[in-house]
């Protein structure tokens, strides 16, 4: 019974992290400026990771591996903003403005 | 379950790739090839958990940390031009 229940928490976490990590690359590519897409990665990089590696937490027993996976989402969770940061202040400093709604051309 | 996991890393990579090539800024392609690393990162663990080996899981932590290292040292070469000591920055050698 627990056995059936965590697998099916598992399934419902990875299938909710592959769907974060599709929607934030989805962001990355469809959002008009540099500033907007670091928001969509962001949120693929701590959200989706997230779940992906909760996922896959629940499906082991063996506590080096849950270990080892809880590092991996505390690297993430803390590097990913860092980058995010360092990209953004090099982009402003190399000149680039944020997009305006007025810059709008193309979409109705 | 993991196969669908990976399935969907693919088309995201592919989806970051996209923007690598037809991104028209520097910065935007640095994002996306920190974009591909993480699902790299990704891959690695649902593949590990996929062949039932837990060993992957070690590679996929020390590829995020060198894919943090790395987008950092670009970031700071694009930004400043050069990797050295920010010394005759005037201060602005922090990212």
């Amino acid at each position: 019974m627990i056995a059936g229940l965590l697998d099916m928490a598992s399934w419902g976490l990875v299938l909710a992290g592959s769907l974060v990590i599709l929607v934030g690359t989805l962001g990355l590519l469809r959002l008009p400026d540099l500033f907007t897409r670091l928001h969509g990665t962001g949120m693929t990089d701590t959200m989706g990771a997230g779940l992906l590696v909760l996922g896959m937490l629940l499906q082991t027993t063996d506590w080096l591996i849950a270990v080892k996976l809880v590092l991996i989402l505390v690297f993430l969770a803390i590097t990913s903003p860092t980058t995010s940061h360092a990209l953004a202040s090099a982009a402003l400093y190399g000149g680039l403005t944020p997009w305006r709604l007025s810059d709008r051309k193309d979409e109705p | 379950m993991f196969a669908a996991a990976a399935a969907a890393l693919l088309v995201a990579m592919a989806m970051a790739l996209v923007r690598a090539v037809a991104g028209p800024t520097v910065y935007d392609r640095i994002l996306a090839v920190n974009a591909i690393g993480t699902k790299t990162l990704l891959m690695i663990a649902v593949v590990g958990f996929l062949t039932r080996r837990p060993e992957f899981l070690d590679i996929a932590l020390v590829y995020a940390l060198i894919n943090f290292i790395g987008t950092v040292a670009v970031t700071k070469f694009v930004k400043h031009r050069h990797l050295g000591h920010p010394a005759n920055l005037n201060g602005e050698g922090e990212l």
